[in-house]
This record gives C-alpha cells, structure tokens and sequence, in this order.
C-alpha cells in the first residue's frame, strides 16, 4: 500500500530527555520511577525552564492494571510531577505504547492546541513472579487465536527467527553476536539493568560460583558460554535466555515544544522531522514471516515526511526485544536488504564505532525492556547522541540525524521517528 | 440455525473445533479464505461471508519449542524439562494459523524442517469438568 506524503501542520521539536535507572526496584512504584524520569529530563533542559508551562501530559504504559494493579494511571503520573490539572492520557500499543505517547504528543503541538507537551512512559513489572509476567505480556497477543496454542512471547519471534534462518540461512551464533554487541554498549550505560559486557558477565559467574564453593564453570569464550544450556538456557528455540530482553521496572520522560519557541529551551533543540505509524495482523495472517509489515510502512511514512531515506540516517535505536528483532528491524528500516542484517553485529557495521551504529544505549536487549517505557527510553538516547552528550558510548562524526523504532507485539504496532538536530 | 446464520465468532469456531471440524470464513464475494475467521471481509469490505470446512492438509510455516510456557501449559505438566512445539500452519487453501505441533519431537528442534507436511489434529486439553479444545496439527509418518 503506498503511503500519502503527509506533513505535520506545525513543527514540534524535542528540548529535553530523560529515564529513571532501569532494573528492579521493590521498594518502588512506577510512580516513583516516573518522576526520577521527570526529574532527569527536567534538569536535562539547557535554559531555565517551568514545568507549570506544560499543557498536555500524555504517558505511555501497557499494563498497570496487572502489573500493579493501577488503572486510569495518567492522571496519577500528572500528579506525581505536579501537573494537575493539565489534561493528561494515557496510551496503550503494547510494547510501543510510550513510542505512539510521543506521536500522540506531537500530533498535540502540530494541532494548535498546545506548545508544550510532556510525554513519557511507565512500566513496573518485577513485582509479579516471572510465569506471571509471561501470562501478562501474552495479553498482548491474540488470546482467542495465538495464546491458546502455547504461543508466548519469546515464543512468536522465535518463530520468526525459524523462518528467517531457513529462508537466508542465518543460524543462532549469528543472533548470538547481536548480544554481545548491545551489552559492549550497556555496559557504557549507567542506566541500563544489565550494563555489563558477557566476558564481564562470565567473569561474575565464576567469582560467583568460587564464593560458593561450586565448581567454577569454564568457558572457552563467549561463543562457548553462550552455547551452555545452564549458563544460557533455552527459552524459546532457537533463542535462549541471553536473546531475550529482561523483565524491567523504568521509566522515561521527554519534552516536546512547538519548533518556534524551542529556542527559548535550549540552543540545540531536536527537530522531529519525521512520524510515521501503522498497524499489522497477527503474526499468523501476514505474508512475510520475516519481516515486519508495520515497520516498513512506519518507515516509509516518516521518512517521506522527513524528506530523507535509509542512507541518511547516522544512527538508530531500534527495538530490540529479542536478538531476531533487530536484524529484522534493520532491515525493515531499509538499512540493510532483506536477508542481509543477520550479521552486520559481527561484521562491525552496526557496533558503536561502525558506519551505522545500532542500539547505542544497549537496547532494550541490554539496557531493559519495561515495555511501556522502552519508546521513550530510545529518544533518551537519540537525545543524547545527537547533541554530542552521550560520554564514553557518544558514537563520532558529529551525527546530525537519528531514528527511532518502536514496535508492539509481534508488530501490530510500530511507529517510527527521525530526529535532526539544526545548525 | 443453518450454517449460513451462525456468527463468525472464536466461539462457534471453537464449537466446530470440538466437533473435530476445522472451518474458515469465506468472502462470498471476493472468494478470499479466512482463518481465524472474520465477520468482515478485510480485502473488499462486505459482510457477506460464508462458513467452509478446510481440508486440513498444510505445511509448517515457522515454528519454535517453548522451554518457558504460559501458566495453562505449565499446569499440563510442560515446561524446562519438557518443552513442547507450537508454531504456524500454512493450509493448503491458502490461509495460515497458529496451532501446537505434534508428531515432531520438541527436543530436537534444529531437526524440524519448515514446509514439513502437517493434518489437522485437534487435541482436547484440561481436566474434566474444564476441558477445551486446542488446535493442533500433525507430522505424517
């Protein structure tokens, strides 16, 4: 389906960014981690800045209600960072849910009908027991057609990554060697829950294992320590534990404002020049297996609206639940054909130092996954590369254009957006 | 209620699931086939659809074994030490669906071929009182 070249009636830009820490907090709610989140970002704005201006709050979550137990959540964020009573939403896609808050707050300010514009997303999911959270994600499938087969969801990519290794001959070590990458970048993320390289990891399990007087377990390498079934256990074939993104409680938060007083924010505001959103079937009732029909149309749309392709972008944070995801979402993107993202991790191209760095903040795969919060965790980073601020992880060559990718599910949902930061 | 009369809903293709009949809608228009079925033909948009009995015959589209399953399966006794396959079924009408794999061991996943033919097979699962159907389909000999 060709999509109409759409423009926003009025430029919004991005002047502040922000997340919580990612990892498990049982002390905590998703409440307290959003304003950590608000207070990152705040502190983020270069020029002095009142959070009484802001007019639309608009919060991305999936699933408090059974994580938490907490429904109608928006107005309790608003609350939490002392903006009632400003109209607060909040936004449920999933897994994109806080990627579609951030268009819903954009499509606020090209209306007219606000200036500026907090949007954020939240997720707490560590206080129910891991069969529980299985349980919890799989609502996000289809429970009358999907779920009931056993289907979970490491289960539905798995099966996406058996149809893209027998179509283009990709086997696990490949999928294996975009672990390691997004952990080389965790670890240079003091956000990020699991901010450790493998080799470091392994170090961890051996010390571990000699303080407790168990047999220290030897790895030859990576490889190997990836292949252990204890060390890296099975969880859907062919991926295994280290495949997976964890279970995480964060949350993030950013700014947005109308592109004529972003000035009066910051002297290096982000333009967001491109958005784009679709929807897909069930994995079952697509064509292609091995790709994302949502993502390619999300694509499309925003780089149309952006006026740039594939090729201009100089980095990208792409969603990465699963190892398989990435390299489909690398190609969906148009960074790579079909069939020729499975090993751009190992060949370099996508690591930090490479022509087009991928997951820079250690993806979702590294960094965390709290579903709701992940959109906006990805413009953090974005956020951050693109104004040179990203420390030891900043990628060179002065990037000016960074895209984001947001998918819900198995890819009913994906929403993409490019940023560019003006001369 | 003649065929034509009952809804295209998840329960009525549940209800003909148990009485071991695996059944799509068809767009009376557009002839297009539907699994799972649909009320509204999504490629040209009218409501006017028919029920039809499939073969059953299909080929393995993807696939996976679940080492770490959803609470229902872990009470059927599945789990790390005993994964199970599920995965998606292209039928030979041209519709795909997903259903539970069997005939095909679980343990030995690398070995499962995609386009492995397969035959509807459903299975009855729960305890007495709560048993429900679950679409499977089956690996020939």
């Amino acid at each position: 389906m060709p999509v109409k070249n759409k423009k926003l009636a009025r430029g919004v830009s991005l002047v502040g960014a922000g997340m919580s820490k990612f990892g498990s907090f049982p002390e905590k709610s998703s409440r307290d981690l959003f304003v950590e989140a608000f207070q990152v970002m705040s502190n983020s704005v270069d020029k002095e800045f009142d959070p009484q201006r802001i007019e639309y709050v608009c919060i991305g979550n999936f699933s408090s209600d059974l994580f938490e137990g907490q429904s109608h959540t928006a107005p309790i964020m608003a609350d939490a960072v002392g903006l009632v009573p400003k109209a607060a939403v909040r936004v449920e896609d999933a897994c994109a849910s806080s990627g579609v808050a951030l268009r819903q707050g954009i499509l606020g300010i090209a209306s007219g009908l606000y200036d500026i514009v907090l949007v954020g997303g939240i997720e707490m999911m560590t206080k129910l027991p891991t069969s529980e959270v299985t349980d919890t994600l799989a609502a996000a499938g289809d429970v009358l057609y999907e779920i009931p087969v056993g289907f979970t969801f490491p289960g539905f990519y798995a099966a996406m990554a058996s149809a893209y290794m027998d179509r283009y001959g990709a086997a696990p070590e490949d999928l294996m060697q975009v672990a390691l990458k997004n952990h080389n970048n965790g670890a240079l993320n003091e956000k990020a829950q699991f901010g450790v390289t493998i080799p470091d990891w392994m170090e961890k399990r051996k010390q571990s294992a000699e303080k407790k007087g168990k047999p220290i377990p030897e790895w030859n390498d990576e490889m190997d320590f990836l292949h252990d079934d204890r060390a890296n256990p099975m969880i859907a074939w062919p991926l295994r534990l280290f495949d997976c993104s964890p279970i995480t409680d964060g949350a993030a938060a950013a700014l947005l404002v109308a592109d004529d007083i972003a000035k009066e924010f910051t002297d290096q505001p982000l333009k967001i020049i491109g958005s784009g959103q679709a929807s897909d079937y069930p994995l079952h009732d697509r064509s292609d297996l091995t790709s994302i029909g949502a993502a390619k149309l999300a694509a499309q749309e925003a780089y149309q609206m952006a006026g740039v392709t594939a090729k201009d972008i100089q980095l990208a944070e792409v969603h990465d639940c699963f190892t398989i995801a990435e390299v489909i979402a690398s190609e969906d993107l148009g960074f790579f054909e079909p069939g020729k993202g499975f090993n751009q991790a190992e060949k370099g191209i996508t690591t930090r130092d490479g022509a087009l760095p991928i997951n820079t903040s250690g993806g979702l795969k590294a960094k965390g996954h709290p579903v709701g919060a992940s959109g906006i965790g990805q413009v953090v980073e974005i956020f951050k590369q693109l104004r040179g601020r990203a420390g030891e992880r900043q990628i060179k060559g002065d990037p000016k254009l960074g895209l984001a990718h947001n998918v819900g599910a198995t890819g009913q949902t994906c929403v993409v957006h490019i940023f560019q930061r003006e001369e | 209620m003649s065929e034509k009369e009952i809804p295209f809903t998840a329960y009525e293709f549940q209800q003909y699931l148990i009485q071991g009949e695996l059944m799509a809608s068809r767009c009376v228009d557009c002839q297009k086939i539907y699994l799972p079925v649909r009320a509204i033909c999504p490629d040209c948009g009218t409501s006017n659809l028919e029920w039809i009995k499939l073969s059953g015959k299909g080929k393995l589209a993807a696939y996976t074994s679940v080492y770490i399953g959803p609470s229902f399966m872990n009470d059927l006794g599945f789990g790390r030490d005993k994964p199970y396959l599920t995965g998606i079924v292209e039928l030979i009408e041209g519709p795909r669906i997903s259903a539970r794999l069997l005939g095909l061991d679980p343990e030995n996943p690398s070995e499962i071929k995609i386009g492995t033919p397969l035959e509807f097979s459903g299975i009855e699962i729960g305890e007495e009182d709560n048993i429900s159907p679950q679409l499977a389909f089956k690996a020939g000999e």
